[in-house]
Parts: structure tokens; C-alpha cells; sequence
């Protein structure tokens, strides 16, 4: 498994067409899942610093649709839409995932969320896998350019990949 | 921009610790096959598959001369790769900051109701 983790934020890719998040917040399971199934919740924390949520959707059950825009702070509208496929409060969520931007791309993510307990407080991990439909998603979520990419140097490449040997 | 194709032949290249270890090992420059296998416990055969395979995927080129040809790293194609895998980690990582800050303010709020 190929690995690239943050102080905050593991990064794995378990197969070709998965990449697997994992992330820990102080916070109880029932709080972070609440705040992932509220449109009222969501619309708090999707979009980027500066951005409104115009549209902010949620029909939370099996088969319900959901869809979120983001109305961001260079005027642009970034939408995103799917369906819900499974939940299982306050474990899982599993949906489909798709950007406007990129129509017919469609991806498949699990969340899944485990109670971690630290003496009194009461942590939360979220599991996040993500399949691609092929790896033209993944391709093409590089080609919509929206996301600002760091690149690296080959020295910091080399670095890199002195931790994962 | 590389094509789906080569983008999965790379990440299938990169999901073996003894290859990755192999990149790393080019990354501080060329070797040869036989100075490669040196530290792992493989046959020069095995360690040769694995050059094929990240050859095949672009990380790597091979001289020419048999068990003395020096491979080399190609960094472009790992390059996009890391590019990709960065992308995708920094929208998360914001999102995940803006969900973690938007966690602790519900929870304070709370707090606040109950006192």
C-alpha cells in the first residue's frame, strides 16, 4: 500500500482504483455522524473558506438522493450530487459521488465511523474509501484542475519515498 | 496528462513495498540489477520482475548491458501520481479542518447551553 500521511490525515491507496482516508475527531460518533447526515450540518463545513451553500440537500435513507453546490468566493458554483446506497447509524455511509463538473464520473465512497476512546474523551474515526467507476475518474478529477496541486520536486520525491520503503 | 491505462499501471507498479523500496533506492541515483538485489533476499530473477513491472509503468528506465545495465528513475510519471494523491489529500485535509473546527464549535455551543 502506497501511503502519504499529514499529522491529521492518513492517505492510502489500497488497489488501484481506491484511495482510503482516515481521520480522528474529538468529538462523539453520534455528533459526527449527525454532522454528516444534517444538510443543515453539512452545510457548515463542505465548502471552502469563504463559500455559501445555495443548494444543500439531503434525502438521508437508502435511495435518497442528495446534492450540494457550493457557491465559492470566486464567484464559481461547484456542484456535487449522488445517492444514498446504505446507512447504518451511526456506523456507516455508503453513497455514490458525483462532481457537476465532471458529469457521468461517478464514484462510490464508504464512510465508515468507529468510537475511539481516550480516557474521558470520546474521539471518533472516519474511514473514508473511495472506488473509482475506472481510473479515467481519477484522471479526470486531476484534469478539472479543481483542486490546487502542490507539486513535488524529485528531492522531496525522493524523500517521500524514503518513508514509504 | 496520462491515460487512465498508465495511471493504473502505475499505482498496481507502486503497491509493492520491494518496488517502492527499489524507487527509493533510485532516487538517490543509478545502480545496477545486481546492486539493487543486493539488500533484499530475492534472486536476481525475481528482483528483474520487478524491474519489468516498474519499467512497463514509466518510473524506471533500463540501460541496455545485461545484469550490469543501470536503471534509472523517471520521475514524471511518479510525479503525477504524487501530484494526484496530493490533490485529493488536500481537499479532504480542508474539509475534514472545516468539519473537526465545526465539531468542536456544536460541542461548545452545547456546553454553553447547559451551564
Amino acid at each position: 500500500m502506497t501511503t502519504l500521511s499529514t499529522p491529521t490525515l492518513t492517505v492510502t491507496l489500497p488497489s488501484d482504483r481506491e484511495v482510503m482516508l482516515m481521520r480522528e475527531f474529538d468529538a462523539p460518533r453520534d455528533l459526527v455522524f449527525e454532522a454528516f447526515s444534517k444538510p443543515e450540518h453539512i452545510a457548515h463545513w463542505w465548502g471552502q473558506k469563504g463559500s455559501t451553500m445555495p443548494i444543500c440537500e439531503s434525502d438521508f435513507r437508502p435511495g435518497g438522493a442528495w446534492r450540494f453546490v457550493e457557491h465559492a468566493a470566486d464567484g464559481n458554483d461547484y456542484g456535487f450530487h449522488g445517492e444514498y446506497r446504505e446507512i447504518v447509524r451511526p456506523e456507516r455511509i455508503v453513497w455514490t459521488f458525483e462532481y457537476e463538473g465532471l458529469p457521468g464520473h461517478i464514484s462510490l465512497d464508504s464512510l465508515v465511523f468507529d468510537e475511539i476512546d481516550q480516557g474521558q474523551r470520546r474521539r471518533t474515526r472516519i474511514t473514508s474509501t473511495t472506488v473509482f467507476d475506472s481510473i479515467e475518474d481519477r484522471d479526470g478529477m486531476v484534469q478539472s484542475g479543481m483542486a490546487q496541486g502542490a507539486s513535488e520536486s524529485y528531492e522531496r520525491l525522493a524523500a517521500y519515498l524514503q518513508t514509504l520503503a | 496528462m496520462p491515460t487512465d491505462d498508465e495511471l493504473s499501471v502505475t499505482f498496481a507498479a507502486l503497491s509493492d513495498p520491494t518496488r517502492r523500496a527499489i524507487l527509493a533506492r533510485l532516487a538517490q541515483g543509478e545502480a545496477t540489477v545486481l546492486e539493487l538485489a543486493e539488500p533484499f533476499q530475492l534472486s536476481l530473477p525475481a528482483v528483474s520482475k520487478h524491474l519489468k513491472v516498474l519499467q512497463r509503468a514509466g518510473l524506471i528506465s533500463q540501460g541496455r548491458r545485461a545484469q550490469w545495465r543501470p536503471c534509472r528513475l523517471e520521475p514524471a510519471r511518479l510525479k503525477d501520481i504524487s501530484d494526484w494523491v496530493e490533490d485529493y489529500r488536500a481537499i479532504w485535509e480542508e474539509r475534514f479542518g472545516r468539519l473537526d473546527e465545526y465539531l468542536r464549535q456544536l460541542q461548545q455551543n452545547e456546553a454553553q447551553q447547559e451551564s
